[in-house]
This record gives structure tokens, C-alpha cells and sequence, in this order.
């Protein structure tokens, strides 16, 4: 269908475009560019189930790979998350002057590129081509947009994605050499490939692939890139990262590696279960702890993809579906977080929370916002958050493990950690007596648009999740043992 | 009417959505109106749902599917039968009274229509909590409830002591409802359902093959939760400081509705409690030492508020003794005459709070009863049904409660005994500091005493009268043949087999646990009448600091917790899992550094290396060729 290579196209043209333009028209144009792609993932997402849908055409005949893109309900909900989160996060920057807003939106849109790419392509190469697209933009917008300690930050960032990236692609080419087929990077025939692999084999493969994906996510002990480069990025990009590219690493888990590889994820699932447990509670008493809301929220990250991840290895039913609905939502509510830090740090100039205070007071519509928010941070019910975690807890808990109660139980301490943390910022952050913000003002007219989709989709999830439900049903029988 | 039952918690969701959304444009007085509609307009649906339950209807009525996943599939949906049927009138019912005293107690708050919308997103919750008609329906009231609760602790932000309360009522519920997490989860893997019908159904088929150490591990999950909504030992601690909150609002969620939820959700289970007696000791025990330790408490303090809520710290204790004892309907039927007159005394604690200036402190009180003589006479009769006085409505379910104790087991009655005697003092304690002897404020906290308005004193004298009469729907087997509330139950409510008790024990004991509360009324009557309040020494002291029990929570888990998590971010983060990504960098840096000094140009060197390499391989090559 050639929707798909348009989900490719348009965002970049506009992104090409983009770059064109002088001056402040470059906004416009990324914004009218991000939502053409909006309205394409919405289609797609109507399109793509109960059958998936695919598009291909010969690449590079001499590798043997194609340009082959694929959508099925975990795609499509992946992109449409895509196409939400950019025109968002460009109408919240509307009010902020950037330097040579030409290159920052074309780059973002770059970045969209890449990762509507990552999502769809169905050719092992093409899929780490665009894996490594999706990050080269981001590698600019931080080093050049970025905070003060931008330089030695991204480039710890990019070199520890990279060393990943390049051993998944070891990997790749080593299951493509085994297959001996035409087009050996189709995903059918890395999938038959890495089958054929006799157990031992498996589960080395496993660790040359899997680190990539680890890293990306980011899963205890492997996340240490990402605190300090969610701290130094400009807003756009922080949402990026963490609203849409940490989904690069549990989709490619999903697509890549489960299939891939059974005999390897079965072999080592207890491990990066364990792995991610410690995460989620390990993250969480860090989170507790820090002073920098961004660094709060980055540390809650990582307990929340801990608690992804091991649902993801759990291999059951309800918890690959809960991970559909809950990937989904995290980037939902992440994108939400980080617009109101930045609002914070607009009007105060600072993100530490021992100097902040009085929201209600000052802006009692910021401060209605980031409860929400937070709220669905900490998967209340009724909010968008709580369905998905409920799935991925039963997950875990279903799963084959002989250990599954204990991995639930110590993984559900997240949720009084969460607790902790949370409320903490808000009574910081919200609460108290007020410090007056240097610049005065509640939310603007474009603040308030960005945060009221992210309000409207925390709670209509909330309430009636059938339709993501839906969206993603087919996807349970795809990964689950 | 049944098939309107999802009216029941709409209007209150109305209401809060246009007094939300509205918070700053309404005019303050239309908060409270539309508030107040919004829970009357429940209750009257409440109260044709309520008549045509009695006449035996009952029904689940789903509205839209929530989760459907595979095999797993919970529906949106409301059971209306007998137990929900009464919990809906005692939630809008009461909703509504406290409702209308708010409109007048907070009349001159800035927040008063946010304050509105926040009460009505509570009794919508508390409404689906006990309307679910599966478990997860029944957990998204049990944390909404949670939230309404922080939110209105916390309704005065700008104090960090009141905000801090918040927090902790919160993270303690949050531990709680990670117990009713798990309870949910075993039951879905155990039976793969959370529906009510289905999971009952299957315990009384009998014909599942699960192992009685199951059922206790589900029933103490749950329990667990029990604990965090309902305040009892070890997470009760967060109740008392909850006080924070608006007086209003300690009556209606601190006390009437939102901390007996803990106690609906077993009495919803009792099919499931009756299967797991270790379980059931385990709550005897627990409710009995809250009971106790909380009583105790509340003998030595000195704000109005705090000892009220100690006191219901302690009730709920009581409550869990009757469930210890598989007797859940005395536990329902305490949880209704708790409600009146608790809510009853909150609400007199308030309007004397009110008259007060927002004084709390009862050293500060007395003689009141001059100046307020609505309030006094209503607080005077909620001390008496609390204290068990003959023919008031508690009476009839405390004496429930010690009969079930003492049918379980005879300590448990002496201890609910001893109980029931500090209840006794306490509340003749603060009624008499507060009401009785002389004045003892400043001068102008007592030119400005006065009886509050009539939308505070109504509410007053209505629950004052149920209070009175609300134990005639449970007459014990000695002086009626027919209990209402028990039969009206135990359509749904299954207790638990339990020895009966003679006529004449039943008598005896009457006789003994009343005998004993009169006396101590007396005794913390004639006691307090000339007050002396010198410093607290030695047990007194202890008890004044509610056995240090903060205090012990902050070093065994606050400090420990806080301490790790520094040293985590600090040395491991920083120092151990960075350090060593860091290191590999650097090494990578120093053995490029050193590699590209090989590089020297001198061809010789080359070619050394080259021969090296070689024989090298070749060294290789004949091993594998050996191998």
C-alpha cells in the first residue's frame, strides 16, 4: 500500500523543506508538515487491522535487501503515537524563539523520519538504517541546542547507542549470512534464520542483539546515558527520546529479537526480568532523591521501561498486550511531564525543586495540569496509565517463571515509590507558599492546546481504552510463549 | 429503578465536572448548590433502589466493556443488591448532610467551589467502590477515594504540615492497595476472573482445586488493603494526621464512608474469609490490638480533632474484631452506627471548632455548653451512642460486636471490653473539657462564642435523632426474634458458622460491658469536671506521643529507605555503574593513545610484526590441525 512509503516520504519532504526555509516560516511549515503526517498514522491505524498491510520495492539487489515496510496493530499504534507527539511538541515550542528554527525543525522532522521507519520497515538493514537516522538528528539538536554540559554529554550518548547499534548490526549480518537465501534480511527469513540456530548459538546471539535494545530502553545497568542527556537536551528533544525513541528498543524487542531468537529470550528471560525488576526499584529510590525535576522525571522513566521490559519477557498474553496499551500511554504522559517542566523552567529559570513553589498559587492552570499528569504518571485509575500497568502486572505475574509472584511483588513496590516521588514534586513543586516566577503568566494560548491533548487522551483512555485495545489484539499472539 | 443505578454516581460526577471546570467563574454560593443537588439528586435514586432491593430485586447492570484481552475480560459494570443497596443510602445519605453543613462551615474559604468539586468526585468514587460489580470496579474507587482523600488533607496547600499529611495518608494507602493488587491478581490466576458472581459462584461450587493456603493468601492480600483504607495496625498511622483536612471532611471520609471500605470489601468476600480461618485469626488479633492501641491513644490528647480520630481508629478496630469473628454483618451493622454518630461528632467538633475561631485544643475549651446549647446536646448524645449507652444505636451493634468476640473467643471480648471503657472515658473526657466547667480561653475567643447557623445545626440534630434510633434495625436475639439489617444482609453476606451463645451468657455480658461503660462515663465526667493539666509523666507520656509510633515508622522505614536511595544515587550510580561505562571509554581512549604510537613509520618494525604474526598463525593452525 503505498501509505506506508508516504509515512516515510512526507515527513521527509517536509523535513527537507524545512531546511529550506529562512526565518520563522520554518515553524509553519514543520507544523503543517507533522500534521499531514498526523492524519496519515491516524489512517494507518484504521487500516492496519485485524491484516496487516505491507509495501515493497528491490533496494540494493547486490545485499539482497529490499525496501520493505510492514504495518500490523503494534506498528501502527507506534506511529500514530509518532504523529501525535510531534505536532504537540512543535505547537508547545510555538511561543519560543529557537536559534535557526530551519535547522531544529527540519532536523526533528529528520528524526520523525527515522523513527517512522524503525517502526515499519520489515528488511533488517532498512530497519537499522533508519534505526541509526532516527538518532544522527537527535545527535545534532543536543550537541547544538543542548545545556551547558551539551558537548561531553551527547557524546557519551551517541557513542554508547553507536557501540550497540553497531554490534545489533554484527548480528544482523551474521543471521543474514546463515540464511542462504535472495533477500536475506526479510524479516521471514532473519526470523527462519535465527531459528535454525542451534540452542548454544542462540543464546550468545541473544547478548549481540539485546544490547542494543538494552541500551536504547534503557534497562538497569545500561541507562546511565540517559539522566544526564534527558537533563542537557532542549525540551523537543528530551520528548523524543523518551516519549518515542525508548520505544525503538521495546518494539525492536518485540519485532527483532522474540521471534528472532525463542530459544535465546527463553534462556536468559529470568535475567533481564531480574535485571529490570532492579531497575524499577532502583530508579525509583533515585528518583526520590533528586532535586532537578528533570532528572526526577528521568529516573521515573526508567522505572516505568523496567516494569515494560520485564512484562516484555514475561511472554504471556495480557502482558503483551498491556505493554501495546502501556507504550503507548508512556509516551503519552512522558510528552505531558516534560511540556510542564518546561513551562517550569520558563517561568522560574530553574528546574530545582527546593526553589520552586506556589504553582497553584501562581498558576493554578499549570499546576491542574501537571496533578493530572502526574496522576497518570502513577497509573491512578481512570487515568490512561492504569490500564496498561494493571495488564502488565498481570503479565508478570502469569508468566511460566517459577518465580513470578516474587518478580510482581517486588516490581509492584514501584508503585509506593512512584507515590513517594510524585507527590513529593507536586508538594514542592505546586505547593507551599509561592516563590514568584520571574516571568509572570499561567499557561499560554499554545501551552494550553499541547496539554489539553495530552489531558483529553489520559482520561478517554482511561475511562474507555477499547479502541487501543483493539488496535494492538492481534499483537498478542506474535511474541507470547 | 435498578436500570438507573448508573444515575447514582453520575449526578456527583456532574457535579464535580461543572464546579471543576467552573472553579474560578462560579460565584461561591453556587458551588455549594450544585454540590448539594448533585448528592441529593443520588440519594433519592439511592432510596427507590434501595425499596425495590428489599422487596428482593437484584441485578449486576453492565455499561461498557473495559478490558477485553484474550481471555480476560472485565466489564464496566454495577452490582445493585443488598449490601451495595445500603452502603449507596448511608454514602448519599450522610453525603448530603455534611454537604449542606460545608456550605455553611465554608462559607468564607476562597476555595469553596474547588472544595465542592472535590467532595463530589469523592462520593462519586466511594459510589463506585461499593457499586463495582468485579473487584477492579472496586479498585478504582478504593484509589479514587484515595485521591479525594489527599486532595482535601491537602486542601490548604500553603502549610507544608497539612501537605505532608496529604502525602502520607496517600503513600500509606498506596502500600495498602499493593496488597489489593496482588489479592486482585491471584484471584485472576487462580480462577481468571474478578467478577463477584463468577469468583463466588466458583468458591461455593467447591469444586476448584485450590489449596487452602490459596485462599488464605488471597484473603490476606486483600486484607492488607483493608488495612491501608481502613487504618489499622501497622498502617494506621496516616488517619489521625489526616485531620489537615476541613473538618467536614474528616466526618464524611475520615470517618463515616471512605475508611469503612475496608470493611465492605470483606463483608463483599465473606464467601472467600469464610475458606481461610487462619486469615480471620489474623484480623481478630489485628483489630483487637487497633482497637486497644488506638483507645489508648486517644485517652491523652488534647485536640478535639485528634481524639476523634483515634477514636475511629479504634472503632474500626472494633469492626474488624466482629469480622475476625466471621461475623460480618455486625461489622455492617457497626459501620452504619458508626457513621451516625461519628459523623455526628465531627461534625459538633467542628461547629464548636468554628465558634472556637479554629481553636482545637480542649484545654482551651469549656463551659461551651452555655453558648452553644444545639451542639451541646447533639455532642452529648453521639458520646453517649458511641459510649454503648443503653437503647442508643450503638448499644445495640457494640454489644453485637462482644457477643461475636466472645462466641470466637473470650479474651477477645475482655479486651473489646476494656475497649468499650476508654471509649467510655475518653468521650466523657472531651465532652466534659469541652462543654462542661468554665471557660478557659482568651477573652476574645469567648466574646465571639456563638451557636452556629442552621445549615450546620440541622445536620447536627438529623444525626443526632439516627443516632438515637439507628440500632432498633438490629435487635439483638434476646429482645426481638427478627434482626432487619442481619436478614436484609444475609441475601448477600454469608457470615461464618459461630457457637450461639445461651440466653443467659448473652444477658451476662450485656449486663457486664454496660455496667463497666457507665462507670467510666461517670469516671471521665467527674474527673475532667476541674481539669488540672500538669505535664504528662511516664506511661501518660507515652501516650500523649501515640507510643512514639512516627516516630519508630521514620527509623525502621523512612530513614533506612532515604539513606539507601542517596547512597545509590551517590556512589553506585555516580561512582559504580558510570564510573565503570566511563572507564571503558576511557580505556578504549588510552589503548587507541598507545596503538597509534605503533604506528611509527619505521618499515622494519613493520615487518617484524608481520613475521611475529605469522608464526603466530601458523602456531594456531597446528594446533587446530592437533585438535
Amino acid at each position: 500500500m503505498i501509505l506506508l512509503i508516504l509515512l516515510i516520504l512526507v515527513p521527509l519532504i517536509a523535513g527537507i523543506l524545512t531546511f529550506l526555509v529562512k526565518g520563522n516560516g520554518a515553524k509553519g511549515l514543520a507544523l503543517a508538515g507533522s500534521l499531514i503526517t498526523l492524519g496519515l498514522t491516524v489512517y494507518l491505524s484504521s487500516v492496519a487491522t485485524p491484516d496487516p498491510i505491507s509495501w515493497s520495492r528491490p533496494w540494493i539487489p547486490l545485499l539482497g535487501t529490499q525496501i520493505s515496510l510492514h504495518a500490523d496493530g503494534m506498528s501502527a499504534m507506534l506511529c500514530l503515537l509518532t504523529g501525535i507527539i510531534l505536532p504537540v511538541v512543535i505547537i508547545s515550542n510555538w511561543n519560543k524563539d529557537v536559534e535557526s528554527p530551519h535547522a531544529f525543525y527540519g532536523l526533528l522532522l529528520l528524526s520523525q523520519t527515522g523513527l517512522l521507519g524503525v517502526f515499519l520497515a520489515y528488511d533488517a538493514l532498512l530497519f537499522y538504517v533508519f534505526w541509526e537516522l532516527a538518532l544522527i538528528p537527535v545527535y545534532f539538536l543536543c550537541s547544538r541546542w543542548g545545556g551547558e554540559k551539551r558537548v561531553p554529554v551527547t557524546f557519551k550518548f551517541f557513542v554508547y547507542t553507536f557501540v550497540g547499534s553497531l554490534m545489533m548490526l554484527a548480528g544482523i549480518i551474521y543471521l543474514s549470512l546463515n540464511s542462504g537465501v535472495s533477500n536475506p534480511y526479510s524479516w521471514e527469513n532473519i526470523v527462519a534464520s535465527g531459528r535454525a540456530l542451534p540452542p548454544l548459538q542462540q543464546h550468545m546471539m541473544f547478548w549481540l542483539i539485546f544490547i542494543a535494545f538494552a541500551i536504547k530502553m534503557p534497562i538497569f545497568p545500561f541507562h546511565t546515558w540517559q539522566p544526564d542527556t534527558y537533563e542537557q537536551s532542549p525540551t523537543p528533544v528530551t520528548i523524543i527520546l523518551s516519549a518515542l525513541m525508548v520505544k525503538m528498543g521495546l518494539y525492536a524487542v518485540l519485532r527483532w529479537l522474540m521471534p528472532v531468537l525463542p530459544e535465546g529470550v527463553a534462556y536468559w528471560s529470568n535475567t533481564i526480568i531480574v535485571l529490570s525488576i532492579i531497575g524499577i526499584v532502583y530508579a525509583s529510590c533515585i528518583a526520590i532523591v533528586q532535586t532537578d525535576i528533570k532528572r526526577l522525571v528521568a529516573y521515573s522513566s526508567i522505572a516505568h521501561m523496567g516494569l515494560m521490559c520485564a512484562a516484555a519477557f514475561a511472554q504471556t498474553e495480557t502482558g503483551t498486550h498491556g505493554l501495546m496499551v502501556q507504550m503507548f500511554n508512556h509516551g503519552i504522559n512522558i510528552t505531558g511531564m516534560w511540556l510542564i517542566v518546561s513551562m517550569i523552567e520558563n517561568r522560574w529559570g530553574t528546574r530545582d525543586m527546593t526553589k520552586l513553589g506556589g504553582m497553584a498559587t501562581a498558576a493554578p492552570k499549570m499546576a491542574i495540569a501537571l496533578v493530572i499528569i502526574s496522576l497518570a504518571n502513577i497509573a491512578l485509575p481512570l487515568t490512561n496509565g492504569f490500564i496498561g500497568e494493571f495488564m502488565l502486572f498481570n503479565g508478570l505475574f502469569q508468566s511460566a517463571s517459577e518465580y513470578h509472584v516474587t518478580f510482581m511483588v517486588i516490581a509492584g513496590l514501584g508503585i509506593i515509590f512512584g507515590a513517594v516521588y510524585t507527590l513529593s514534586m507536586i508538594q514542592k513543586v505546586a505547593y507551599g507558599e509561592v516563590v514568584e516566577p520571574s516571568v509572570k503568566g499561567d499557561l499560554k494560548m499554545n501551552e494550553t492546546i499541547g496539554l489539553a491533548v495530552i489531558i483529553v487522551i489520559i482520561l478517554v483512555l482511561g475511562v474507555y481504552p477499547k479502541p487501543l485495545l483493539d488496535l494492538t489484539s492481534g499483537m498478542m499472539s506474535l511474541v507470547a510463549r | 429503578m435498578i436500570n438507573l443505578v448508573y444515575l447514582v454516581p453520575l449526578f456527583p460526577l456532574i457535579g464535580f465536572l461543572i464546579n471543576g471546570l467552573g472553579w474560578r467563574k462560579l460565584p461561591k454560593a453556587a458551588g455549594g448548590i450544585i454540590g448539594s443537588i448533585a448528592v441529593l439528586a443520588s440519594f433519592a435514586v439511592s432510596l427507590g433502589i434501595f425499596f425495590e432491593v428489599k422487596d428482593g430485586a437484584s441485578q449486576t447492570v453492565t455499561l461498557f466493556e473495559f478490558i477485553h484481552s484474550g481471555k480476560l475480560i472485565i466489564p464496566f459494570a454495577f452490582q445493585v443488591d443488598n449490601l451495595s443497596a445500603l452502603f449507596l443510602l448511608i454514602i448519599t445519605g450522610i453525603g448530603f448532610l455534611i454537604h449542606v453543613y460545608s456550605t455553611s462551615y465554608m462559607h468564607d474559604d476562597e476555595g469553596v467551589v474547588k472544595y465542592f468539586a472535590y467532595l463530589n468526585l469523592f462520593v462519586f468514587s466511594m459510589l463506585l467502590l461499593v457499586l463495582g460489580a468485579n473487584y477492579l470496579i472496586m479498585f478504582i474507587g478504593w484509589e479514587g477515594v484515595g485521591l479525594c482523600s489527599y486532595l482535601l488533607i491537602g486542601f490548604w496547600f500553603k502549610k507544608r504540615e497539612y501537605t505532608n499529611a496529604a502525602k502520607k495518608a496517600f503513600v500509606m494507602n498506596r502500600i495498602g492497595d499493593l496488597g489489593f493488587l496482588v489479592g486482585m491478581l491471584m484471584v485472576l490466576y487462580n480462577f481468571g476472573t474478578l467478577t463477584y458472581n463468577d469468583f463466588f459462584g466458583m468458591l461455593k461450587g467447591g469444586n476448584v482445586a485450590i489449596s487452602s493456603s490459596t485462599y488464605n493468601w488471597i484473603a490476606i492480600c486483600f486484607f492488607i488493603g483493608a488495612t491501608g483504607k481502613s487504618a489499622q495496625i501497622p498502617l494506621y498511622t496516616w488517619l489521625p494526621d489526616a485531620m489537615a483536612g476541613p473538618t467536614p471532611v474528616s466526618a464524611l471520609i475520615h470517618a463515616a464512608t471512605m475508611v469503612t471500605a475496608g470493611i465492605y470489601m470483606i463483608a463483599r468476600s465473606g464467601v472467600l474469609y469464610n475458606l481461610a480461618p487462619f486469615t480471620l485469626n489474623i484480623i481478630s488479633i489485628i483489630g483487637t490490638a487497633t482497637a486497644l492501641i488506638a483507645a489508648s491513644i486517644a485517652l491523652k490528647q488534647y485536640d478535639i480533632k485528634k481524639v476523634l480520630a483515634y477514636s475511629t481508629v479504634s472503632q474500626l478496630g472494633f469492626m474488624f474484631i466482629a469480622i475476625g469473628a466471621g461475623a460480618y454483618t455486625t461489622a455492617v451493622f457497626h459501620v452504619m452506627t458508626h457513621a451516625f454518630f461519628k459523623a455526628l461528632l465531627f461534625l459538633g467538633s467542628g461547629s464548636v471548632i468554628h465558634a472556637m475561631g479554629g481553636e482545637q485544643d480542649i484545654r482551651k475549651m469549656g463551659g461551651l455548653k452555655k453558648h452553644m446549647r444545639i451542639t451541646q446536646l447533639t455532642f452529648l448524645i453521639g458520646c453517649l451512642a458511641i459510649s454503648g449507652f443503653p437503647f442508643l444505636s450503638g448499644f445495640f451493634s457494640k454489644d453485637e460486636i462482644l457477643a461475636s468476640a466472645y462466641a470466637n473467643n473470650p479474651i477477645i471480648w475482655a479486651c473489646g471490653v476494656l475497649g468499650a471503657m476508654m471509649t467510655a472515658f475518653y468521650m466523657f473526657r472531651v465532652y466534659t473539657l469541652t462543654f462542661e466547667g468554665s471557660f478557659r480561653g482568651t477573652h476574645e475567643q469567648e466574646h465571639h462564642l456563638h451557636e452556629s447557623p442552621a445549615a450546620i445545626t440541622i445536620p447536627l440534630v438529623i444525626l443526632a435523632i439516627l443516632s438515637i434510633i439507628g440500632g432498633y434495625v438490629g435487635l439483638p436475639e434476646i429482645m426481638s426474634e427478627h434482626h432487619m439489617l442481619g436478614s436484609f444482609l444475609s441475601k448477600v453476606v454469608t457470615n461464618a458458622e459461630s457457637h450461639h451463645l445461651e440466653h443467659g451468657t448473652e444477658w451476662m455480658l450485656m449486663g457486664i460491658s454496660t455496667v463497666l461503660a457507665l462507670i467510666m462515663m461517670i469516671v471521665g465526667y467527674v474527673t475532667n469536671k476541674k481539669p488540672n493539666f500538669a505535664e504528662n509523666k511516664g506511661l501518660a507520656k507515652v501516650l500523649e506521643n501515640k507510643w512514639y509510633m512516627d516516630e519508630l515508622y521514620d527509623a525502621i522505614v523512612v530513614r533506612p529507605i532515604e539513606a539507601f536511595s542517596r547512597f545509590a544515587d551517590r556512589v553506585i550510580e555516580r561512582m559504580g555503574i558510570d564510573g565503570i561505562v566511563n572507564g571503558v571509554g576511557k580505556l578504549v581512549k588510552l589503548g587507541s593513545d598507545r596503538i597509534r604510537m605503533i604506528q611509527s613509520g619505521q618499515v622494519g618494525f613493520y615487518i617484524f610484526v608481520m613475521v611475529l604474526g605469522m608464526i603466530l598463525l601458523f602456531a594456531i593452525g597446528i594446533f587446530g590441525f592437533i585438535n
